[in-house]
């Protein structure tokens, strides 16, 4: 009697080639999905969320689509996988190593249907990958001795990594403020310090990095709307009712003057507490948690700025921008750090009204805020930013850079087809292979922008022919172009992990050979 | 339908049957059964050996692992068959024993079973065959002693346990840095082995990943890495020479066992406990800076008001640290875990050389590294890789290897791979067949035939003709009597795995074969299968 059945009912079970198929056609399917959006004329997608309200986003970030797909299939969740971790690790790139996973895949498809072990495949793939990133390293350009020249680099970067966004029509705008706004870090990468507020209204072109620090709060009513010379307290502690930490304790009292007195030496204590802040020699106060309107009127008085509520990244950002230390109990006011800054006022964008601290001790976080039509061009745009921000952090900290419009993957393409000629074995058909997946990004770079691709690549291909070549494609005019000219560059960090991450995942679907599904969870029906 | 009669002549039912149960009975049972455990077999097949595929499966929650870890694979494959479940077991059996060759046991049960089919087709007995292989498996055990080879290394040249670790990795997706992991495996070995007592805790060894990255990234700290930060953020990122309190009691008022309460009814009682209150705070603090500590290791919140002070008086703290963090931090740094503030002394205080707090890529996230400790006894390794289900594997593997290289250390008798320790066995064993009168000399012969079955499939995931690469190996074994030819897997154009450098652990071997061969009793064995029929 045959055993058909060991798994659970609903398990299933692909093998062999199936599995190989269901793998490539998911992977594919999803490299095809964010293929359209890739190079500086990519599309947008729209997605709606199946939540309350059907929330839309329109983006153009590979990341951002990816995250919010629901796939059952495996081998592209590997996918979306790589690319939030790209988005995680670099920031940009979160198309690019979609589309050469799914390029290096359809290749292997071809291998495999013409009876290629997929071991071979990824024994080639590995040598290619290794090669093509010798390649980029021979040819990086590295500028980190020349502070003058490295900015330069660094807004290029960030035009060219900001050309494919929304905020395009402003690049240089932006790319100056990105630029701006990470020398301000000083070599750190916690862009949690870049804080960025977005306003809808204007336009994109209204929107400006501060360099002082911007607090979306409001003031005190009849405090002091203005503060020059600030000496700022932040703080994290209650201010509303100081209760008694001793667990257990509950107030238990037989009468109502009791109740009253009890009242009474609450306020006291509120008081107490109150006139230490003040005994600090501030004007300006800052609390993370709520301020209750008792202590908010003894701060009035004694013509303190009590701002309540700022969330904790703000208090932290306050603190690293004003230098003062975070405070939780204030019995000794000599030796609390207190934050300074030149000027505290309030301010109008739009119709919102926000602190403005301004003249700080350490410039170390900043402000950017964002103006725009509307929600969605505003959160794109923060996207956008936030992708040039992370490229350009990372970069700071590795200098070296690359020249981009397709010119990287022409130049891996060129060496990886000379190591594909020098190895003998049945592992060359794989190393060309991989030589193609590169060239099928600038294809679509070309074919996104409704050009010729073949045309396009054909000649690049051939201009790279010779030594030392800077062509790439040039969407803009359409034609083969001199990059270092056009002032298109790459951050190696970010090409480097595009290809590193793409192989190790095609690799990775390419050693499956079962899937094996087990039967879901079930589920109590909630509705 | 099982009846019984009393004395009385009154029948009774023992077993009721039709409706709700399925009942297999003799030769259809023991058929069922070998059927299940080959398609359990069947499907580890192809993941043996370095050129082995990888299996990816998807977990009821639609959460995705890709391994090619024989172990990992049936864990996740959620079974339902109950004897699949016993291969499932054999296999975790030896995880937990030697770490390594989970799938290499249940393909050799599933030959073993395969076998002992065709033996039942010829109606020998089920229990002659079960004594068969049992005599069979102490052959080739001996005999796998007799081929074993000691394995020289001391803590100063380690090469030769780097290899072996290699060899362990190849087979994994992590083997295009198999060298520098194998390196670190074996270095991390060293450092928490006892070399005197031969003995290895594991434990003492932490495997801790992080997404993002590359695999060569992957990195050794001789210390504890802790996934976590400075409870308050402008606290120093860095302290030298550090002494490290280890508190097992929240930086909060003492929340005593008893129920009690207090009760506030008069203005001087509320004042009372308010300044004892900020007391509490004080001397807590207090206590910690007394005895000299310089680092606060915690496993409990802490309240505001005492970060705070903390962080006022210059004392560094850490807390929600997890029960098993804070054990290893305790070996590690030689410190004694706190549970209260008075028992608090600076004999306690563990020492650590750096305590530093490093950052990873653009997300908000960091890590607190404590090195150079006091007792370097407890290391971490650190796995950075592409994704998460990269990380995974990384860690099985590295898992693997350590087991290897622990086993190494306890025991430094080794058999070559590739294998020719199955085909020195196989040998033997047929060999030995020959001498036995009764009916087991077909079950014997019929183990030697399931012992071929590991090489064969090795040849065939390396894309090889099976049949004759094993039986090429097989002559030359003979012809020349060195039981060090395998199947050159990796096409390096030599049989002799001494010079491919491919060993494994012989007890790893050993435990292989007598487990497979214990699974496979105890399926044989087996004669009536009663299940409920809803299932």
């Amino acid at each position: 009697m045959p055993i058909d059945r060991i798994f659970k009912d609903d398990a299933n079970e692909e093998k062999g080639e199936r599995a190989r198929m269901a793998s490539f056609v998911g992977a594919m399917a999803i490299s095809d999905l964010v293929k359209s959006t890739l190079g500086p004329k990519g599309m947008d997608k729209i997605l709606q969320s199946t939540g309350r309200g059907h929330s839309v986003t329109v983006t153009n970030d590979g990341a951002t689509i990816l995250k919010s797909l629901h796939i059952d299939n495996p081998a592209a969740k590997v996918l979306v996988d790589i690319s939030k971790v790209q988005d995680d690790e670099v920031g940009d790139g979160t198309t690019s190593v979609v589309v050469l996973a799914g390029e290096l895949l359809r290749e292997a498809e071809k291998l495999v249907a013409s009876k290629i072990h997929p071991m071979t495949i990824i024994a080639g793939y590995r040598m290619a990958a290794e090669c093509a990133r010798n390649a980029l390293l021979k040819r990086v350009i590295d500028n980190k001795d020349n502070a003058e020249k490295f900015r330069q680099d660094l807004l290029k970067i960030a035009m060219t990594t900001l050309c494919s966004k929304i905020l395009s029509q402003d690049k240089e705008h932006f790319a100056e403020m990105a630029v701006d706004a990470v020398f301000r870090l000083k070599g750190s990468t916690n862009l949690e310090a870049i804080q960025i507020i977005k306003k809808p209204g204007g336009s994109l072109k209204d929107s400006f990095l501060d360099e002082g620090f911007i607090l979306d709060k409001k003031i005190g009513i009849g405090q002091p709307k203005r503060i020059e010379n600030a000496k700022i307290l932040v703080a994290n502690t209650a201010m509303d009712t100081d209760k008694v930490k001793i667990y257990g304790a509950r107030v238990r009292v037989d009468s109502m003057t009791k109740v009253a007195e009890i009242e009474g030496a609450e306020k006291e204590k509120m008081k107490d507490k109150v006139k230490k802040i003040i005994a600090h020699g501030i004007n300006c106060f800052v609390n993370r948690q709520l301020i209750y309107n008792f202590p908010e009127e003894l701060f009035a008085d004694a013509g303190i700025l009590a701002i309540e509520h700022a969330d904790f990244e703000g208090i932290e950002r306050l603190g690293l921008v004003t230098g003062g230390e975070i405070a939780s109990t204030f019995d000794n006011p000599e030796s609390v750090k207190l934050g300074h800054c030149k000027l505290i006022e309030e301010i109008m964008i739009g119709e919102d009204k926000l602190i403005h601290f301004s003249g700080c001790e350490m410039g170390q976080a900043c402000s950017i805020v964002l103006r725009g039509a509307s929600h969605h061009v505003l959160d794109e745009a923060e996207r956008s930013l936030h992708d040039a921000l992370c490229v350009l952090s990372q970069t700071v900290n590795d200098s070296r850079v690359l020249l981009g419009g397709g010119w990287p993957e022409m130049v891996m393409a060129k060496e990886v087809d000379e190591l594909a000629r020098k190895t003998a074995g049945k592992k060359s058909h794989a190393i060309e292979a991989f030589s193609r997946a590169l060239v099928a990004i600038p294809t679509t770079i070309a074919d996104n922008a409704g050009l010729d691709s073949a045309e396009l690549v054909a000649q690049l291909r051939a201009e790279h022919h010779a030594e030392g070549c800077n062509a790439g494609i040039d969407v803009i005019s359409g034609s083969v172009g001199d990059m270092e000219e056009r002032g298109i560059y790459e951050a190696f960090k970010v090409k480097q992990a595009v290809l590193l991450s793409a192989t190790e995942a095609s690799e990775m679907i390419l050693r499956v050979d079962e899937i094996i599904t087990c039967a879901p969870r079930r589920r109590e029906d909630r509705m | 339908m099982a009846l019984a009669f009393d004395e009385f002549g009154r029948p009774f039912i023992i077993l009721r049957e039709q409706d709700q149960k399925t009942r297999l009975r003799g030769i259809d049972a023991q058929k069922a059964n070998i059927a299940a455990g080959k398609a359990v077999a069947r499907i580890l097949r192809s993941s043996l050996g370095p050129k082995g595929m990888d299996k990816m499966l998807q977990g009821p929650d639609g959460d995705i692992t890709i391994t090619n870890d024989g172990a990992t694979i049936l864990e996740q494959m959620d079974v339902d068959n109950q004897i699949a479940k016993l291969m499932v077991e054999l296999s975790r059996s030896q995880d937990y024993e030697i770490g390594d060759g989970t799938t290499g046991v249940v393909v050799l049960a599933g030959a073993l079973l395969e076998q002992a089919e065709r033996q039942l087709d010829r109606g020998i007995h089920p229990i002659r065959i079960a004594e068969g292989y049992e005599m069979a498996s102490r052959v080739a055990v001996e005999h796998l002693e007799r081929i074993a080879q000691k394995f020289e290394f001391d803590v100063n040249n380690f090469e030769p346990l780097v290899k072996t670790c290699t060899t362990t990795l190849s087979s994994k997706i992590v083997n295009r840095c198999k060298r520098s992991l194998a390196e670190i495996a074996v270095k991390a070995v060293l450092a928490v082995a006892d070399l005197e007592r031969r003995d290895v805790n594991l434990d003492l060894i932490k495997v801790e990943g992080k997404v993002g990255g590359k695999l060569e990234d992957t990195e050794l700290i001789y210390g504890i890495l802790v996934d976590k930060d400075m409870s308050h953020p402008q606290m120093p990122k860095h302290i030298e020479d550090a002494h490290i309190a280890i508190l097992t009691c929240p930086f909060e008022p003492p929340k005593p066992k008893t129920k009690h309460k207090v009760d506030i009814d008069t203005v001087e009682k509320f004042q009372t406990l308010r300044k004892q209150e900020q007391q509490y705070f004080d001397e807590m603090v207090q206590k910690c800076k007394d005895v000299g500590a310089t680092l606060v290791i915690c496993q409990w919140g802490f309240d505001d008001e005492a970060n705070h002070l903390l962080m006022h008086r210059n004392l560094p703290a850490v807390r929600w640290v997890g029960g098993v963090e804070l054990e290893l931090i305790a070996i590690a740094t030689g410190g004694r875990i706190v549970p209260r503030f008075q028992e608090l002394t600076p004999e306690k205080l563990g020492k650590a050389g750096v305590v530093r707090e490093k950052s990873f890529g653009t997300t908000k996230e960091r890590m607190l590294y404590i090195e150079h400790c006091a007792n370097s006894k407890a290391v971490t390794i650190f796995i950075r890789g592409g994704n998460k289900m990269m990380i995974e594997e990384t860690k099985r593997s590295i898992h693997d290897a350590l087991c290897v290289a622990r086993n190494l250390i306890r025991n430094k008798s080794i058999v070559y791979g590739g294998g020719s320790a199955e085909i020195a066995c196989s040998l033997a064993v047929d060999a030995a067949a020959d001498k036995y009168p009764g009916v087991e000399q077909y079950a014997i012969r019929a183990f030697a035939e399931a012992l071929d079955s590991v090489p064969m499939a090795l040849a065939e995931n390396s894309g090889l003709q099976p049949i004759e690469t094993l039986s090429a190996v097989k002559s030359q074994q003979i012809k020349e009597n060195i039981p060090f030819y395998g199947i050159d897997c990796n096409d390096m154009g030599t049989n002799d795995m001494r010079k491919q450098d491919v060993f494994e652990t012989l007890i790893g071997k050993q435990q292989q074969i007598l487990l497979a061969t214990q699974v496979v009793k105890m399926i044989l064995k087996i004669d009536d299968v009663i299940s409920n029929s809803e299932y």
